[in-house]
């Protein structure tokens, strides 16, 4: 990513740096061929450019749930979001398929196929962030009712099918490649690029982390909260849209009990793991690199021809690495660990309540 | 004279913290059954001393000798089993339990695993009795008023069996009457042989109350001292490290700017808020200071509140810049070049996460919109000025704000309403927990900016510091305007007997609304409304 570092925010990456680092060293030693790269029909492939590519999807929703965790809220429904917008993408494309139609009709043009399924997301964002911001209800409860109602929704509209289509233009966001690159991971450096602007080049960024540190405060000075949370919950359902676009046009079907199943946690793992600050100071860089190491993870059991069973509990191990290290009583921990003159048992039961 | 060993004691502490030495080789004795004040300038390493020796910090060298034993603590729940209780400046309470489980929390005491809810209410009871506090202790936390929340606090402290009670900062926000009930329990406490340790910037306090004083300054132990041989001047100069003649200001400037020919630019009518304040009336004039005079409790943050549009008035009229309305939310009034410095820096001012410079240019920033934001490079311009203008005690202006000390963050509000440059600036207490020094420099400021033609509401528990700043003072009693004072008559006493006066008048007939107008020529006409 070319984002720009300033002084602090690379000082708050550099410990999901060098985890990234890390695995891509312990790939470089032990697992043949990860680094081998190779150019068909103009595109790379290889498992650096897979970790990318696979990866895409969640580094996306995990931009947008950067921002609503540094207001201090989170969003849970992103999976089901992105099911959601799927299943109106492919309904769009084959309107029929559901009541057992299988011609076509005229192709919808890919713009729409694109922006009306995101139109959605919006709305359902928006659902979200009304709910926590107007109806006062907690973010972990308000974004449960969507994460449950929404996969209902997209159930509802595909009619508990799965709908497979063929829409040449619309599966170039799955699979196609632009300049090499395949096109998710040009959508994550667009979308990464522009969230960059929209917050640290406008005051955005800098209400943003001040509403999630002190709301009180912040009202006080005169920053609309409610338009800033609503704001960023609309934003992360869009990159939940986004996403589910991204993974219904790479399996060329909507499958509405699959699609995003469980990338929330991903997300939030990615945010956290990233070094954002709950209601506080939040990191896109770091985001995007916590996303990488998720996905590497899975990358290197895949292709080490490790039981993919087994992925959840080496995410759950990494997971919780990073995020003790990042953690600053752990560290105190640590440091007092290590200082002999003040070496007691005692203490480190004391000061070991883990933020 | 035998001599007698000292209950805790610190011996060449030092503490240092990224880039500030925050205590060095400093030493402190505290005896058995004396009143010890620990004085200093904000950032002279007070609360960094407090917090070695309770255990929140580890010192980087020095010892810390309780009971003639060398300890470590490693946290503060160490340091109070082993009987050292800490009131500290921050009310650290949970405001949605009840005030009896505030007290105990923590140290409830068990009857075969489950909490005895009849002790631990009577000994709430009691312990808040001792302060002539009489309030239900079964009800939450919140629904008490500063005052009454910093005195649970106190009580929370007041543990009996503690050898070492530590208070900073305990009197900020009582009333005298408050303060005086608070003395006269650390005296008995005193007596009983407790050692107690005392902070506080109010010096009239310090020298009421205090056998010992030990001086810090920028973290260095600048001496210890019995309070007979100091006087408060000299206090002064070892605190501040200079005379304090250098901060002579003109203290005349009343009679300068006597006449109200000024315009009025915001002007309220019966404006009132349930169980906040009753009907007032307040005119606000270009280029004057107004003071609100009045005791604890008696309405002055309220209708700031009501003034900048965080509360809405539940009666009354205003206008404000000729248009009339109210200012409905803080955002309109920071567009209409209004800033409010609020009374609770911790909850209401500060933004804990972000830098100092951060802090101080967001009032700007949000008055320049979401979309001209200023480049970094300006933000550091103005930051770096203000943190030369009012000394804010800091290595960078890229530090977080958290880790300043308390007089210091209450800077950094000053500063990110003046960088606002605005053109009505609300300030509610801003000299609170702030040094002499540094509240002589906030004071030159307020009538530096008046100068300028800036209009400023000031809001100070301080009587003193009212009638030194203002130009008009409204007096405030029992959520009532009583009256409004100007020129001549403005003086401590002319406001002490102005309330104490309306005491008789309320309690005759509560609506009874007693107003002294300010005009031109500086006569006053009193007249009565009902």
């Amino acid at each position: 990513m070319k984002l720009k570092l300033n002084h602090e925010s690379y000082k708050q990456i550099i410990g999901p740096l060098a985890a990234f680092l890390l695995i891509l060293l312990f790939n470089y030693l032990f697992t043949p061929g990860f680094f081998d790269l190779e150019i068909k029909d103009g595109q790379l492939f290889g498992s650096i450019v897979d970790i990318f590519n696979r990866g895409a999807p969640v580094m996306i929703i995990a931009l947008g749930m950067t921002l609503v965790y540094a207001t201090g809220g989170i969003d849970l429904s992103v999976g089901s979001v992105m099911a959601i917008s799927g299943a109106v993408a492919a309904f769009m494309i084959r309107p029929g398929y559901i009541s057992g139609v299988l011609e076509y009709g005229t192709l919808p043009p890919v713009w729409q196929v694109i922006l009306i399924p995101l139109i959605v997301a919006a709305i359902a964002g928006l659902w979200n962030g009304v709910l926590v911001t107007y109806l006062k209800i907690q973010p972990i409860i308000a974004t449960l009712i969507l994460m449950v109602a929404g996969r209902g929704i997209a159930q509802l509209i595909t009619k508990g099918n799965i709908i497979i289509f063929r829409h040449e233009n619309f599966e170039v966001l799955g699979s196609g490649n632009f300049l090499g690159l395949p096109v998710p991971v040009v959508m994550v450096i667009v979308i990464a690029l522009l969230m960059h602007f929209l917050t640290r080049k406008t005051a955005l960024g800098l209400f943003i982390e001040a509403v999630g540190s002190n709301p009180t405060a912040s009202y006080f000075i005169g920053i609309n909260s409610r338009r800033i949370k609503l704001l960023v919950y609309v934003f992360c359902g869009i990159c939940a849209g986004f996403a589910g676009l991204i993974i219904t046009a790479d399996i060329k079907g909507a499958d509405a009990n699959n699609c995003g199943l469980w990338f929330e946690l991903d997300a939030i793992a990615a945010v956290i793991i990233g070094g954002t600050v709950w209601g506080g100071r939040y990191t896109l860089a770091g985001t995007l690199l916590g996303a990488l190491i998720i996905q590497s993870i899975t990358t290197t059991i895949l292709s080490r021809g490790i039981a993919p069973e087994q992925i959840l509990v080496y995410k759950a191990i990494v997971v919780l690495s990073v995020t003790l290290i990042q953690s600053g009583n752990m560290r105190k921990m640590i440091v007092q660990l290590f200082n002999s003159k003040k070496k007691r048992v005692s203490s480190i039961a004391n000061s070991g309540v883990v933020k | 004279m035998n001599i007698i060993t000292p209950v805790l004691q610190a011996r060449n502490i030092s503490k240092i913290f990224p880039g500030v030495i925050a205590l060095n080789e400093v030493n402190f004795n505290l005896l058995p059954g004396e009143i010890h004040g620990l004085m200093g300038e904000n950032g002279a390493g007070k609360s960094t001393l407090i917090k070695c020796l309770t255990g929140v910090y580890s010192p980087d060298e020095g010892d810390v000798i309780y009971c003639d034993n060398r300890v470590f603590f490693s946290s503060p729940l160490e340091s109070s089993k082993a009987g050292i209780s800490t009131v500290y400046q921050e009310v650290n309470l949970i405001p949605t339990l009840s005030v009896a489980e505030n007290i105990c929390a923590g140290r409830q005491p068990l009857k075969k695993g489950i909490i005895n809810w009849t002790f631990i209410n009577a000994h709430a009871k009691e312990l808040l009795a001792m302060l002539d506090v009489d309030i239900d202790v079964s009800a939450s936390l919140s629904e008490y008023s500063t005052a009454i929340q910093q005195m649970v606090a106190i009580a929370r402290g007041l543990d009996l069996e503690a050898r070492v009670l530590i208070l900073d900062e305990p009197t900020s926000s009582l009333d005298e009457e408050e303060a005086r009930k608070l003395f006269a329990v650390i005296r008995k406490l005193k007596n009983d042989g407790m050692g107690i340790i005392f902070i506080s910037h109010f010096l009239d306090q310090v020298y009421e109350i205090c056998d010992r004083l030990t001086v810090l300054r920028n973290g260095e132990y600048i001496g210890e001292y019995e309070i007979g041989e100091l006087s408060k001047h000299e206090l002064i100069i070892k605190m501040l490290g200079k005379d304090l003649a250098q901060f002579e200001y003109r203290s005349s400037k009343n009679t300068v700017n006597k006449k109200s020919d000024k315009k009025t630019f915001y002007r309220v009518k019966g404006l009132s808020k349930r169980n906040g304040v009753l009907p007032f009336d307040l005119d606000l004039r270009e280029g004057e200071v107004l003071g609100l005079g009045g005791l604890l409790g008696s309405g002055r943050t309220e209708i700031a509140r009501l003034l900048f549009g965080i509360d809405k008035p539940t009666t009354g009229n205003a206008s404000v810049w000729g248009l009339s309305g109210f200012i409905k939310n803080p955002k309109q009034a920071v567009d209409k070049s209004f800033g409010f410095c609020p009374e609770d820096r911790k909850v209401e001012g500060l933004i804990p996460d972000l830098t100092i410079r951060e802090n101080i240019i967001l009032a700007l920033q949000v008055k320049h919109g979401l979309f001209k934001y200023l480049s970094v490079k300006k933000q550091k311009e103005i930051a770096d000025m203000y943190i030369k203008l009012l000394k804010i005690k800091t290595p960078s202006s890229e530090v977080s704000v958290s880790k300043l000390s308390g007089g210091n963050q209450q800077k950094v509000i000053v500063a990110r309403w003046l960088a606002a440059n605005p053109k009505f600036l609300i300030l509610d207490e801003p000299t609170r927990g702030i040094d002499v020094g540094a509240k002589v420099e906030i004071q030159k400021m307020i009538l530096e900016f008046k100068d300028q033609g800036m209009s400023i509401l000031f809001i100070s528990s301080e009587l003193d510091e009212v009638v030194r700043c203002s130009d008009r003072i409204a007096v405030l009693r029992d959520r009532h305007k009583i009256a409004e004072l100007c020129g001549d008559d403005i003086s401590s006493s002319t406001i002490m007997y102005t309330i104490a006066n309306a005491n008789t008048n309320a309690s005759a007939n509560t609506n009874a609304n007693v107003s002294v107008n300010c005009n031109s020529g500086g006569q006053n006409e009193a007249e009565v409304e009902s």
